[in-house]
Formats: C-alpha cells, sequence, structure tokens
C-alpha cells in the first residue's frame, strides 16, 4: 500500500494573497512523484475540507501567512471531525511560531512547517507521515 | 613617445585588449593553475552571467551624454533630481499597521518622534479585499497584519494628532483604494485642510494584483476604469498626490526576478498611461504624479544597477513612445523597500545586516524613499524595537556614512555600467514579449507572468534546498537548537471584538436611511461608468463603510477569480 501515489491537496487558507509558498511546495511535491491538487486562494476550511473529501486526497496542506493560523487550522480539524475524515494527514506552513506549533500539534495537526524549512525536508516528512498513517489505517 | 591621450577611442580600445589578454596569459592563467576560482562560473541573484572583471571593454560603445547625461536630465540614469541627496535625503518612510486604528496612531507618533519623515500605512486584510470586519471570512485576520479600517470614523482615529497638511501619507491599499482614499479627502475637509495642500500615495496598482500580492477584487476591465477614475479625480482636485504606485516589489516578493520586477511593473505602468490617454487625459497631465515602487533585495549590485536601468528605460518610454515632453513625465520616482522575502526566521538578528547592505544599494540606487524591514518580520508584526533600529539603519546612511554627499557614486563602473545596460535590455526584451502577447491585460489571462514568477521562484528555492545558493544561520552556519532571543510583538486577540463592537455602535448611530441611498447612488454610477469619486466622497462622509462599498461594486463589477497557475 505504501507504493501507490500519494495525493496531496495545497490550498491557501486566510485572505493573504502569498501564494509563493503554496506553489513552490505543489511543484516540488509533484515533482517528488505526489498527485497535487492546488486549490488556490482565499479558501474556507469549509471549502478545504469539502475538497479534500471529494479528491479523497492523503493530505491537506495548508499554506497561510495573514496570521489567522491559530483559528484556521482548529476549525478544519473540528470540519475533519465532523466528515469523518480525521485519519487524513493535516500539515501546513506559513509564518508560524515554534510555540503555536506545538499548541496546534497538541489539537490534533500533524506536523507543521515554519519559515527557512528545506523543501526536502517537507517532501520527506510528509512522505513519513503518510506511509505511518497507512499502515496504522491497515491495521 | 606618443601620448595615450592622443589615441583615438578604437586605438585605445586596442590597448586596453592587448593588455588585458596580456595579463590574462601572464598572470592571471599561471595563477589560477595553482588557485583555481570558488566557481566555474559567477551569477547575480536573477542570473546573470558576472565576469570576472569589468574594463573599458564592456561599455566601450558608452555615450556618456546619451546614456546617463546628468541628474535631473534625459535619460535620468543618474538621478531625478539635480542635487540628489545634497539637497535632502530620501524620505525615511517606515510602514505601519495593526490592530485598530488607535493602536496603529500610536505607532505612527512613536516613528515620528523617532525622527521618521514619512507615513506609511498597512491594513489588515479583510480591508485589503474589501470586506467590513464582522464579515464571516474576517474570522481571525482583523488587525491580525495590518491596521482594521471600517469607516471615516477609523481612519480620523487613525491620524489623530497628525497634521496631515505637512506630513505625506502612503497607503498599501488597491482594490478599496478610492474609498481609503475618499476617507482621507472627508477627513481633510472636516479638518479644513485644502486638498490641494495633500501630499500622499496610494498603492492603487491594481494590475499587479492579478500577478503579485493577490488582493484583487474585481476583474481586470474594471479595474482599469477604476485607475482611469482616480488618475482623472486626483489630477484635477489633489494635484501633489501620486493616484498610483506601480509596483515592482511584489512581483520580486512573489519570487521573480529583478528583470521581472522592472519590466512587469513598466508594463503595468504603460497600461495605465494608454488607459488615461484612451479617456482623452493629456500624458503631461498625469504622468508626472506617476510613482513606482520597487524592492531592493540582497543582491547589491544587480539592484543598484537595476533602478539606473529602470530610470532609464522610463524616461525613454515616456518620451518616445507617449510623446511626453515635461521634464516631470519622463522621470521615474521610487519609493523602496528592503526584501521580506530575503529575511529569515532563524537568527533574527542577521536581518539587520541584510537588511543594511539593501538599503544601501536603494540609496546608491537613488532612492526617493525608503522602508527599511524590522529584523522580526519573518515571525510576526514588527515590534516598536525592531522598527526603531530599522529606522536607525536608515539614519546611521543618511546621516553618518558619507555616502549621500555626491550624486550617483557608482556611475561610471565599468561593472555598474555592463549591468545597468545589460538589465536594460532583457527589460525591453519582456516588454516586446508582452506586447507581442497582446499587452497586460493579454498576459494576465494567459497566465505568462504567473508562469514566469513561479518558475523564477522554483529555481531559487531549489538552490537554497541544494546550498548552492546560501542562506546564512539556514543552509549554512546554523545553530542547532536554535532559542529566539528576541521580543516578537503580539497582537492583540480581542482586537477583532473590539472593532465588531466599534462597526455594530457606528451602524446605530449613523443615518442608515441616507447610507442605503448613497450607496444606490454609487451603483448606478459605477453601472453608467460616470466618475465615482464623488459619490465615494459622500457616502464615506455619511459614514459608509468601506465593506458595503466594495459590496455593490462587486455586483455591478463581479468579481476576480484567480487562474492557480503555476
Amino acid at each position: 500500500m505504501g507504493n501507490e501515489t500519494i495525493k496531496v491537496l495545497i490550498a491557501k487558507a486566510g485572505l493573504d494573497g502569498h501564494d509563493r509558498g503554496a506553489k513552490v511546495i505543489a511543484r516540488t511535491l509533484m515533482d517528488a512523484g505526489m498527485e497535487v491538487i492546488y486549490g488556490g486562494l482565499r479558501q474556507s476550511p469549509e471549502q478545504i475540507v469539502e475538497t479534500a473529501l471529494q479528491e479523497d486526497v492523503d493530505v491537506i496542506g495548508i499554506s497561510l501567512l495573514s496570521g489567522a493560523h491559530m483559528k484556521v487550522f482548529p476549525r478544519i480539524l473540528e470540519l475533519m471531525k465532523e466528515k469523518g475524515i480525521e485519519d487524513k494527514i493535516l500539515t501546513g506552513g506559513g509564518t508560524i511560531l515554534p510555540e503555536e506549533i506545538e499548541e496546534l500539534k497538541q489539537l490534533g495537526v500533524d506536523d507543521l512547517f515554519g519559515p527557512d524549512t528545506s523543501l526536502d525536508d517537507i517532501t520527506t516528512k510528509i512522505q513519513q507521515l503518510v506511509y505511518s498513517n497507512r499502515k496504522n489505517v491497515k491495521a | 613617445m606618443e601620448k595615450v591621450n592622443d589615441l583615438s577611442k578604437e586605438e585605445q580600445m586596442n590597448e586596453i585588449k592587448k593588455g588585458f589578454m596580456e595579463w590574462e596569459q601572464h598572470t592571471l592563467e599561471p595563477f589560477m593553475e595553482k588557485k583555481p576560482e570558488r566557481k566555474e562560473e559567477f551569477y547575480s541573484l536573477s542570473g546573470i552571467p558576472i565576469k570576472r572583471l569589468y574594463t573599458p571593454l564592456d561599455v566601450k560603445d558608452f555615450d556618456y551624454n546619451q546614456d546617463l547625461g546628468f541628474p535631473g536630465e534625459f535619460p535620468y540614469t543618474r538621478g531625478v533630481y539635480p542635487t540628489m541627496y545634497r539637497g535632502r535625503v530620501w524620505t525615511h518612510r517606515q510602514i505601519a499597521g495593526f490592530g485598530t486604528a488607535k493602536d496603529t496612531n500610536e505607532r505612527f507618533r512613536f516613528l515620528s518622534e523617532q525622527g521618521q519623515t514619512g507615513l506609511s500605512v498597512d491594513f489588515d486584510h479583510p480591508t485589503l479585499i474589501g470586506l467590513a470586519s464582522d464579515d464571516a471570512l474576517s474570522i481571525g485576520e482583523v488587525g491580525m497584519v495590518g491596521v482594521a479600517i471600517d469607516s471615516l470614523e477609523d481612519m480620523e482615529e487613525l491620524f489623530e494628532g497628525i497634521d496631515i497638511g505637512q506630513v505625506s501619507t502612503s497607503m498599501t491599499i488597491n482594490f478599496p483604494a478610492p474609498i481609503l482614499f475618499a476617507m482621507y479627502l472627508a477627513m481633510a475637509k472636516k479638518r479644513g485642510v485644502d486638498w490641494r495642500k495633500l501630499a500622499g500615495t496610494l498603492q492603487f496598482d491594481l494590475l499587479k494584483e492579478f500577478i503579485a500580492q493577490k488582493t484583487y477584487v474585481f476583474p481586470p476591465e474594471a479595474a482599469l476604469q477604476l485607475s482611469q477614475d482616480v488618475i482623472q479625480f486626483a489630477s484635477e482636485n489633489v494635484p501633489r498626490w501620486n493616484p498610483i504606485n506601480v509596483c515592482g516589489y511584489h512581483i520580486r516578493d512573489a519570487g521573480g526576478n529583478a528583470i521581472q520586477e522592472i519590466a512587469f511593473a513598466l508594463s503595468a505602468a504603460t497600461t495605465y498611461v494608454e488607459t488615461a490617454l484612451e479617456a482623452g487625459l493629456k500624458v503631461d497631465d498625469f504622468a508626472p504624479r506617476l510613482s513606482f515602487f520597487f524592492i531592493s533585495q540582497i543582491d547589491f549590485f544587480e539592484e543598484l544597477a537595476k533602478f539606473r536601468a529602470a530610470r532609464r528605460i522610463w524616461a525613454k518610454l515616456m518620451r518616445e513612445k507617449y510623446s511626453a515632453k515635461k521634464p516631470e513625465s519622463l522621470r521615474l520616482r521610487f519609493h523602496c523597500q528592503t526584501a521580506g522575502s530575503s529575511l529569515t526566521a532563524k537568527q533574527p538578528m542577521n536581518n539587520i545586516i541584510r537588511t543594511t547592505l539593501e538599503a544601501l544599494a536603494a540609496v546608491l540606487g537613488g532612492a526617493q524613499s525608503l522602508h527599511t524591514n524590522g529584523m522580526d518580520e519573518a515571525l510576526a508584526v514588527p515590534s516598536e524595537e525592531a522598527m526603531q533600529l530599522a529606522l536607525r539603519t536608515q539614519q546611521i546612511i543618511a546621516e553618518e556614512s558619507g555616502v549621500v554627499n555626491t550624486i550617483d557614486p557608482l556611475g561610471g563602473s565599468y561593472f555598474i555600467e555592463t549591468l545597468t545596460n545589460q538589465i536594460e535590455e532583457k527589460v525591453w526584451g519582456y516588454l516586446e514579449e508582452i506586447n507581442r502577447r497582446g499587452g497586460y491585460v493579454q498576459c494576465v489571462q494567459q497566465g505568462y507572468f504567473e508562469q514566469e514568477i513561479a518558475k523564477s521562484a522554483y529555481t531559487l528555492e531549489r538552490e537554497k534546498t541544494s546550498g548552492e545558493r546560501t542562506v546564512v544561520g539556514v543552509n549554512k552556519y546554523k545553530i542547532e537548537n536554535e532559542i529566539l532571543t528576541i521580543n516578537l510583538m503580539k497582537v492583540d486577540p480581542e482586537v477583532e471584538k473590539r472593532q465588531i463592537e466599534r462597526l455594530n455602535r457606528l451602524k446605530e448611530k449613523r443615518d442608515n436611511k441616507k447610507v442605503e441611498l448613497l450607496l444606490a447612488r454609487i451603483r448606478q454610477a459605477a453601472e453608467s461608468k460616470a466618475p465615482l469619486m464623488p459619490h465615494l466622497i459622500e457616502a464615506v462622509e455619511a459614514y459608509t463603510t468601506e465593506g458595503e462599498i466594495i459590496g455593490v461594486l462587486k455586483e455591478v463589477f463581479g468579481e476576480y477569480q484567480d487562474p492557480g497557475v503555476f
């Protein structure tokens, strides 16, 4: 099962239009052999979770630099539970401080990447998260 | 013996060429055999190959009067004013905005006390895209990375105790800019300040919002209609105001390179010029008030050459293509900001050094106004301490370093002149390609700009990941388990609640019937493509909110959807 293509949704939550990071990550993950759905800008938590459900992705990757991350991630987690897709990986990146990353991970976000994270580290981490998740789901 | 200065130019070049070849053969080659260079090839940040050495041979077709000229004269390569910083140094203009209008007003006053010479407002995302603070989409965003402005009431609080007849104000706002401008004018009217005395700048470069920064609201056609409306209104009523600040900054921060920054910005600028000309305006009536906004990135020489090249290209475009006559129409004045995307979250104090280098390039490149970034901007909205230090960086360059004492001190350097020529040539190439594709709006629709920017962004990021491009403290000279030692500013999470309460109180006390009537008039004017500015001023005077006006205009103009190209 670990050999199946990883399917990822990359979306910009919040209202900021800084899509450089989201696009670079989308391209990076595609180059690493993943299937990427680019959800685009100004996506509400509802839209994001709906797309994740429809496309049956393995990973939801959220980018935001608007400062709204402490409200957006908990809301996405809530909606994932409601829709019964809490087994999917939820990750993301942006101007998020280390202590906020810890707080959001406590709430159930799988991992988050702050500024300056290397592209290779992000790819590897996503692969690890998906493969260990698939094992767990299988078991 | 023949004297050197009796030689013809060609003979001089031949002499230099001979000397150069001898140097290569007798000095360079034996040296490199023992000590090879660090790399096979060297490139600028934007991918321009950089040679080992530049000599008169690189600028042999150089014509001083034609290529450089004198400051304050065509083609303005050396600067837009005859005395440059010997007369007056650039405006120290630190952008500020967070929380409510009151919070930002306090920061403005602090910066002014610290010697800042111009104001610059950063708005929060709901304000930037025309949503009210109580809109469902605004949750978590109000006042977070800019100030929340819903109505004239907020604008008045933002400028409380500040003499707007004296200070110049820049507003980083795009689609809702006509509304914020209307609020500023309404405030001036209430205070009895003559509009003809008001000085300031709206960013209001709507076209670039489709390719970078992305605070778009309406589609391109409506964007051009609004641009023309505000250009005309400002040129007739607020003559010292810059209605459009054409931006390269965001194109660069979105990942584009120096050439794309200048080319795409100049292409947008010519589109505004053509729109105004088509509407019957005369080029010399509005072109003097067009201004620009560029980034200063970390590649020092490339950046300062870029500013020089941009001035020369703009002067040529305005004179040759649009037949502008007034000198003021030909000179490219620009605000500059050091590069947010060059800053790192790791070892944030290193950002002070990056910002200093970038600021110096802006100054040597002849900027009219400058914002220096805070060291903490990769992490948060800058703290007061970070902003003070950033302002001090400008003050030290201006008042201690001595670089301001002569004009364009690097002009005439073989390297700088070559680089300036190369950038100019590459920018012309892009401008031709944009024209070939049918112009700016066509290129937006084709996703051309975004593809070009995304390509550059990806290449750069891969170079950082591979270590090919050093980022100190991030991919080299790292500190394991680094602990953050600087204090960060946290925006009060209660801001949203306070702002919504304020908005609710406003709606209770204003004349809501009048608001409805004025909104209907705005709708009517927009539908019939009549001038909007007078209606907007009237509406904001009655405390109609930004969100309400944008809401009506969206119904008329429609909303733009980003194609998500990369």
